[in-house]
């Protein structure tokens, strides 16, 4: 097998080892260190992929991040990945890589029509064609264009990878390794400073690696090893290769996306694919780079056509040729150097020149060396539909609007030049606001706006001894601030070639009569034409102009079409380029995998999970599990085939007629203490705390400002400045960061100490009539007779040996207790709860039965305490003192809280005494009325009433309590149903409540 | 991700922090009588300025404590951070 296009010596590739990998389905092979990209070039393949509007057939381009054409689905390491840039990704053995976007395949492709219809797809194509009649956009538009704008396939498999995040701080954080960065980074080091450099690329040294420069007397790859080797030797140093800052975020934090194990064939289990850094930087050296943009002309994205740095890449790092007969087409010095290394590998360029014939070093060299150069000549067309064949060039008059002599050339493939654009993305997104430099007609950054220095070519300085000093100077001067000590460091000579000016040109005129695509954007087949569309059509700012013909949007983020468009835009508006400004720069600088963002947080891990201590005890009781915020609650106890129906009416049951015990240990905890603790209380709640007597508990109420009722719960007083209260499960968090502003910032002067106990005790609820027997039980030596232990009455005793505490509260309306024990002793507790209580007809209750008990009883909870509710709607004025102040008091007297008809919270039952009533459902007057049907209110909670034995719901309804006895429709458009319902009180059992009293 | 200096502990990711509103805002002393305008204007209404806010944030995965930062609400650049009990200005 040999691979026509692979040099004999050349690149920094490994020939020892080769790689074997297909490309639709054809066996190839590459070598250690190539890329997708240069490996098919060496084996003479160009076209890979099919454009995304024309299906036209697309070829490589650049040779890293500035691809635009060749996105492929790539297999590899059992992943199924697409639109992976061919051009970035490393070969790895087996990798197998098919085209995108092509149909039934990349060489015939039956898209490719539109190409012939292209007429019919000018710019705002979408927006004009599919808007009419409306009904078609969501089965008719919307999935054929879903369809046809086909990038890769995402896998639906699940991702088995591991990936990580890590969170790193340094002195200095260097983005780039190229010449300026080395510098910055090294100076830096030396100062004693930590450093992280960061180098996107496999390969340290930037251009470094293809520029034809000596440093110090070594070569500029040898120079840049020789500084690499010396920073990964200094212990404050780290080096990162494979490695991209994409993102600059506030107060100095960039994110890196490192690829870990991708280019690996084999890895231990641990080693992550790949690492998100989320580094927090003093100081920040941006050396990016820069980035070629080619020259716009006719048929210019035919597979062929590369960007003449790319073609230096591929000849100098992976000793590739991209083509045999090359035409070089250029306004500046740079792509000299590409012509002067295909003649040192025997290649014969032609270089045509937009300059007028002039001198230089670049330009005398290639004349010495016999190369054909064509000054003021330029490529109009290129030839060939699949690969390019040859090229019709011009020669330019004065003017260069029109043409002197036109002729055809054959060629292989065409490098082009139109000069650089500093990559400034990194400072764009930390907020510099850049600034147009005439001198390199783009974009540099402007006055620093967080901690970002650019420096070398990201600053628009295309020298190598600028570039060096830039990064000396401020790789010292930045991290001298920092640690105080700076080290002397002498510039190295350079030895490096002089480029003249460059030429104003970035776009081919065209003959009379002739009318090719000519595109600026390749990724999203945006053409000059489109442009001038947008334009005609009343766009004028540039964000629209790109919004409407999709310029610059496309995965590549127009890195070598933005500044050729507003180019365009600056001529037919006749405005200076500056005025007509640029697009914002957002990160992430490339696409990165959903699975790095997300790192570790998947599956278990996506969020912590809070188990009670008697968790295992319900697991190993077929218990099933219902989320409460992060907590694991069990939901009801599985006996045999019952459904939740059964179980949840079984267990409440048996708590109405024997005794059950519930988990309760998630409820919110909070210990309060302090000499003022009582009046604080005094001023959360909205009923009276200074005269509750040590080992009493009450129910209290709490409102936020605007007078909404925030939480519920019971607080006992465990002695003279010492409170325990509880939460809801849901609101702990938010009752003690409440608490906590209070104390801390409205009455600091009160002498009282809040902290969350929630994991510190287990608690278990018995509740039912035989509860007392049981407890008489559980504690021989107490006398817990109605007397000794009233209802709110709290006592401290051992639970058979293990200290506790009991309160007489009840959430299930019966007679009940809640026992608190240590977290580590809540198995105990439970364990010896279900021993003991056997005689009784014990048995545990779910969350399911607990609302069951809660619900007929009339108890509010979560769905009528839900954000919207003042005490008097839940029926809770009771608990409002009129004596006192509290937190939310002076709203409860506005206008609308107060007037007759305000919403009531009452209960419902329907008619049939059988049909459930969904949750959530509207109550309305007439099920038949036209819509929008009045609401007058609405279900929160519903339940099967085990006392009653028939449905039973709670409701939040306008004028609630006037409507009781009459009758009204309960209904679930979600559902479907529609259930006519009586209104009775929401109290529906034993509502003087004597059970809890008895 | 902002980096908030907390006045306890230092500097820390916001990510340890939850936002509180408006610092400056006065709540009216309570068992005090106050008039319906003044108490509406402290529970509702709130200025949303572009640039310059003291504004209250809690450190709560941290000390637990509330503190003040001053934040420009266009850059989010934190001009200073100081214990509740501190005045900014």
């Amino acid at each position: 097998m040999s691979q026509p296009f692979r040099l004999n010596k050349e690149g920094l590739i490994n020939r020892n080892k080769k790689i074997s990998f297909t490309f639709n389905g054809k066996k190839l092979f590459g070598y250690e260190g190539d890329t997708i990209a240069s490996a098919l070039i060496a084996n003479g393949i160009h076209l890979v992929g099919r454009s995304f509007k024309y299906h036209r057939p697309r070829g490589f381009f650049g040779a890293g991040v500035e691809e635009p054409n060749a996105k492929l689905q790539v297999e590899f390491n059992g992943h199924s990945e697409p639109n992976v840039n061919a051009t970035e990704m490393e070969l790895v053995e087996g990798l197998s890589a098919t085209s995108q976007n092509c149909w039934p395949s990349v060489n015939f492709d039956i898209g490719a029509i539109n190409n012939f219809l292209k007429m019919f797809f000018p710019a705002g194509f979408y927006y004009k064609t599919f808007m009419w009649p409306k009904s078609f956009w969501y089965k008719i538009y919307e999935p054929f264009i879903r369809k046809a704008a086909g990038l890769g396939v995402a896998s639906i498999e699940k991702d088995k990878e591991r990936y990580e995040h890590k969170f790193e701080y340094c002195d200095l954080l260097v983005t780039g390794s190229g010449p300026s960065g080395l510098a910055s980074a090294y100076a830096a080091a030396k100062n004693g400073a930590k450093v992280i450099l960061a180098e996107d690329k496999p390969r340290f040294g930037g251009t470094l690696l293809t520029d034809d420069v000596s440093i110090d007397n070594l070569s500029g790859k040898d120079w840049a090893e020789k500084i690499i080797s010396e920073l990964k030797s200094m212990p404050n140093v780290t080096v990162k290769n494979r490695s991209q800052v994409f993102g600059y975020y506030d107060h100095n934090m960039l994110v890196m996306f490192e690829r870990v194990s991708d280019h690996l064939e084999k890895k231990s289990k641990f080693t992550p694919r790949q690492r998100l850094w989320y580094i927090r930087a003093k100081e920040t050296i941006l050396s990016t780079g820069s980035i070629e943009r080619p020259i716009v002309f006719g048929n210019n994205d035919t597979p062929g056509i590369f960007l003449s740095a790319a073609a230096k890449e591929y000849m100098k790092v992976y000793g590739v040729l991209v083509g045999k007969k090359p035409l070089i087409f250029t306004n500046n010095d740079s792509a000299y150097e590409t012509a002067l290394e295909f003649k040192k590998n025997n290649v014969e360029p032609i270089i045509l020149d937009t300059r007028e014939e002039h001198s230089s070093e670049l330009i005398d060299e290639a004349k010495s060396k016999g190369i054909d150069i064509r000054f003021s000549h330029g490529v109009i067309v290129a030839n060939g539909y699949k690969k390019v064949k040859s090229a019709k060039i011009g020669k330019l008059n004065k003017d260069k609007n029109s043409f002197e002599k036109i002729e055809t050339v054959d060629c292989d493939c065409i490098c082009v030049s139109g000069f650089w654009t500093p990559s400034v993305h990194l400072a764009s997104q930390s907020g510099n606001k850049l600034k147009y430099e005439e001198k390199i007609d783009a974009f540099i950054p402007d006055k620093k706006k967080q901690h970002e220095t650019s420096v070398g070519a990201a600053n628009g300085s295309f020298t190598l001894e600028e570039s060096l000093k830039h990064g000396f100077e401020n790789g010292s001067n930045l991290s001298a601030k920092i640690t105080e000590t700076k080290t002397e460091i002498s510039i190295p000579n350079v030895n490096e070639k002089k480029y003249g000016a460059h030429d104003k040109f970035w776009c081919m005129p065209l003959p009379k009569n002739e009318n090719p695509k000519r595109f600026v954007d390749f990724q999203n087949d945006v053409s000059v034409s489109d442009i001038e569309i947008a334009l005609r059509e009343g766009y004028r700012s540039i964000e629209h102009v790109k919004r409407y013909t999709t310029l610059g949007m496309a995965t590549d983020q127009g890195r070598t079409s933005n500044l050729n468009g507003l180019q365009l835009v600056s001529n037919i508006e006749n405005k200076i380029v500056p005025e007509v400004g640029h697009t914002t720069f957002r990160p992430p600088f490339t696409p990165i995998t959903i699975g790095t963002i997300v790192g570790r947080e998947v599956g278990m891990e996506y969020m912590p999970t809070r188990k009670t201590p008697m968790h295992e005890w319900h697991e190993k009781n077929n218990a099933v599990f219902v989320d409460a915020g992060a907590w694991k609650r069990p939901r009801y106890y599985k006996q045999g085939n019952e459904t939740l129906f059964e179980a949840s009416k079984r267990e409440a049951k048996n708590v109405r007629e024997n005794v059950g015990i519930c988990d309760v240990t998630t409820l919110g905890k909070i210990d309060i203490k302090g000499p003022d603790a009582a009046e604080f209380l005094n001023r959360v709640y909205t009923n009276a705390w200074m005269k509750l007597p040590v080992g009493k508990a009450r129910y209290g109420l709490m409102l936020r400002e605007d007078g909404i009722v925030m939480d519920d719960g019971t607080t006992t007083r465990i002695s003279e400045n010492h409170y325990h209260m509880t939460t809801t499960t849901a609101q702990a968090a938010n009752v003690l960061s409440h608490l906590e502003y209070y104390l801390q910032i409205v009455w600091p002067e009160l002498n009282v100490n809040v902290v969350s106990t929630t994991e510190q005790w287990a608690g278990a609820a018995i509740a039912g009539p035989k509860s007392r027997d049981m407890l008489s039980k559980l504690y021989p030596d107490l006398d817990v007779s109605n007397d000794a232990l009233p209802f709110m009455g709290y006592k401290e005793a051992e639970f058979f040996g293990v200290p506790s505490r009991i309160f007489r509260i009840s959430f299930s309306g019966e007679l009940a207790y809640e026992i608190n024990v240590k977290s580590d002793h809540g198995m105990f507790m439970w364990e010896k709860m279900m021993e003991v209580g056997k005689e009784f007809g014990n048995q545990p209750y779910g969350t399911e039965a607990l609302s069951t008990l809660r619900i007929e009883m009339g108890h509010v909870a979560g769905p009528e305490l839900d954000g919207r509710t003042i005490p008097s709607d839940v029926s809770l004025n009771g608990l409002v003192s009129k004596k006192k102040d509290f937190i939310g008091k002076n709203s409860l007297g506005r206008e609308a809280f107060n007037v007759e008809s305000r919403q009531k919270i009452v209960g419902l039952i329907p008619i049939d005494r059988k049909s459930s009533i969904p949750e959530g459902s509207h109550i309305v007057q007439d099920q038949n009325a036209k819509l929008p049907n009045p609401k007058l209110g609405h279900v929160s909670s519903s339940c099967w009433s085990v006392e009653n034995n028939n449905p039973f719901s709670l409701a939040i309804m306008k004028d609630g309590k006037n409507m009781i006895g009459k009758k009204f429709f309960a209904v679930s458009p979600l559902k479907n149903k529609s259930i006519e319902v009586e209104v009775i009180s929401s109290h529906y059992v034993d509502p003087e409540g004597k059970r809890v009293r008895s | 991700m902002l980096y908030i200096k907390c006045p306890y502990c230092g500097l820390r990711a916001q990510k340890e922090f939850s936002y509180g509103g408006d610092a400056t805002v006065k709540r009216p002393n309570i068992n005090e009588e106050v008039s319906s305008e003044d108490w509406d204007n402290f529970v509702y209404m709130r200025k949303s300025p572009r640039g310059k806010h003291i504004e209250l944030w809690q450190h709560i995965a941290g000390c637990r404590q509330w503190i003040k930062v001053q934040r420009d609400t266009a850059t989010h650049e934190i001009f200073q951070t100081a214990k509740v009990t501190e005045e900014i200005r």
